[in-house]
């Protein structure tokens, strides 16, 4: 009987990581791609399809995701779980092969609105998913061991990620960068479909939650979740202490460590994309199974004090580790050995003002590190002795010496990541009542991690570009917003667990 | 610390209000027709402020029921 109760939370955990990770899989391939999907769908030279390429980015994240949890999390309380969660998974899978299907807006001029409704719609299912598969799992989970189980869900963002990377990086090297260009780009897309089927047959096969089964046969359940969660008070005052006291900080802690990271190393310091996402990649490989840790540990010990410890280290730690990242990569801090110099004039017979020289140096350090630094001038410019670059592209190659220091780097700030997310699944579903735990928990998650998250590269630009700021001062926001966490936390968090 | 909590509670309303009005102040600092960083452009800013007013209202509800003693108990 106990082998067969443990087989069986193995299925389930199973059943629902598998989606979770395609569904993160899906949501991020169209982030990782937003270039080549910019070139393809929203050229920034038409004004209009410039303007629904920024609504796709941010509505998508922000608006439709916590919708997304609103609605589908209504719907599993009265539902159920598990088609609940298999419907948003049809949505996320259907949507990636469609824009992977989609003719260019070269040849079909609805390209565009078609491919943000389709974006919507992944932000849609994406805001239904997790909190559906965190309750499930949770109420398969046997008392004391809530957080270890839940944990293998919590891997689900990270690995999602890493599949992306992984596929994309594949699909580059296998093709030309012709055949990339033209087609190749479409099959992380299309690779979705098949995982998702696996996924949907894997889930069809599972029953309902049993403690929703049993709260359904009771006739217990909610007629009206979103009521029960917002309007009563009793409820509403802990999902705005989950959201403030707990996902807000972990949503800047996760953002700040797997993605603002990503985005510093390769346009702040100048690190090439290639070496930047391997080793990225490493450190994601080697820290996952701290999710399952610390899960695991908070078991023991407890859920707040893991999350909000992972919060107050990520606020003294994050300035020392980007700055010791960037030393890493800065130039001025290495001696040159060779250096190869090739000019080049491009000249516009139609107009002399819109000439250009181009300036391609090729600089090997002594420590076998790369630079390719293009500086662009006006020749207009240069005629009356103006040396100032109009452009200047700079991309760091570093040698392979440095791998273990700036992959140590990225692997502490996402072990920042596993302490606050690992047990924060079962931490929300404790919160909350059986009859309204999809809803209540969903949304507080999906503004913590979708809102307060997403919003990090968009504030970090902000303050960066402000008088008297510099290269760090972009992380004040993610410090800021998991230190107010953190002391809300502190003061305000319990451990008292909802009753089934 | 119940009186910590209750007093700290007026801190998060005055911070909700003031989320609000840092967010309207640096669109009209930073919109600008001839940018091209996404913060210059008014869509983001509208989206944004659009999805923080209810965020920053739960903050300020937050902060009432702190105020009015909701979070005084803490039960291991």
């Amino acid at each position: 009987m106990r082998d067969n109760n443990k087989n069986n939370i193995w299925k389930v955990i199973s059943a629902s990581s598998v989606g979770t990770l395609i569904e993160w899989y899906d949501f991020y391939i169209f982030g990782s791609l937003a270039t080549i999907i910019s070139e393809k769908f929203f050229p920034s030279t038409n004004p209009t399809t410039a303007f629904l390429a920024t609504l796709a980015t941010f509505a998508a994240g922000f608006i439709v995701r916590p919708f997304g949890a609103l609605f589908f999390g209504r719907l599993g309380d009265i539902v159920g779980r598990k088609y609940t969660f298999l419907l948003t998974l049809i949505i996320m899978g259907g949507s990636t092969f469609l824009i992977g299907c989609m003719p260019t807006y070269a040849t079909f001029s609805f390209a565009p609105y078609l491919i943000l409704i389709l974006r919507l719609l992944q932000g849609l299912a994406l805001g239904g998913e997790y909190g559906g598969a965190a309750t499930y799992v949770a109420e398969h989970a046997p008392e004391g061991k809530r957080g270890y189980y839940t944990s293998w869900i919590q891997t689900t963002a990270t690995l999602g990620l890493f599949v992306s990377l992984i596929v994309i990086i594949t699909v580059q090297k296998s093709l030309s960068k012709e055949a990339y260009n033209e087609w190749g780009w479409r099959l992380p897309f299309l690779l979705s479909i098949f995982l998702v089927i696996v996924s949907i047959v894997i889930r069809m096969k599972m029953n309902e939650s049993p403690l929703f089964s049993k709260l359904k046969s009771e006739g217990k359940t909610s007629t009206n979740p979103l009521r029960d969660s917002f309007g009563n008070k009793a409820n509403m005052k802990m999902v705005l202490l989950a959201l403030f006291g707990a996902t807000m900080g972990q949503g800047v802690v996760w953002y700040t460590g797997q993605f603002y990271a990503q985005t510093f190393l390769i346009k702040t310091c100048g690190l090439e994309a290639t070496q930047t996402n391997t080793w990225i990649g490493i450190a994601l490989l080697l820290v996952t199974p701290f999710f399952v840790v610390f899960g695991w540990l908070s078991d023991k010990i407890g859920r707040k004090g893991i999350m909000l410890t992972g919060m107050l280290l990520a606020v003294i730690c994050y300035r020392p580790i980007f700055k010791n990242m960037y030393e890493i990569c800065d130039t001025k801090n290495k001696i040159e050995a060779t250096s190869t110099i090739i000019t080049t004039k491009k000249i516009n017979p139609n107009k002399a003002k819109d000439s250009l020289v181009v300036k391609t140096s090729n600089i090997v350090f002594t420590d076998s590190s790369k630079l390719l630094l293009t500086e662009t001038y006006s020749l207009e410019k240069l005629q009356i002795n103006n040396n100032t670059p109009v452009d200047t592209k700079k991309t760091i190659t570093l040698a392979s010496s440095y791998q273990w220091s700036i992959t140590l780097y990225i692997f502490i700030l996402v072990l920042f990541v596993t302490m606050v997310y690992g047990p924060i699944a079962a931490f929300l579903v404790e919160l909350f009542p059986t009859k309204i735990r999809y809803t209540s928990m969903s949304l507080p998650y999906h503004i913590g991690n979708g809102v307060f998250g997403g919003l990090v590269p968009f504030i970090a630009t902000l303050i960066t570009v402000s008088p008297g700021s510099d290269y760090l001062s972009g992380l004040w926001y993610p410090m800021g917003v998991a230190a107010v966490c953190f002391v809300i936390g502190i003061l305000y968090l319990s451990s008292k667990k909802a009753s089934d | 610390m119940n009186t910590i909590k209750k007093y700290l509670g007026i801190v998060w309303i005055i911070a909700a209000i003031a989320v609000i009005v840092f967010l309207v102040q640096s669109a009209i600092h930073n919109i600008q027709p001839d940018g091209k960083l996404d913060i210059n452009k008014p869509m983001p800013w509208v989206i944004i402020i659009i999805i923080f007013m209810p965020i920053a209202v739960g903050l300020a509800l937050f902060g009432w029921y702190a105020f009015k003693g909701a979070y005084d108990k803490i039960e291991e």
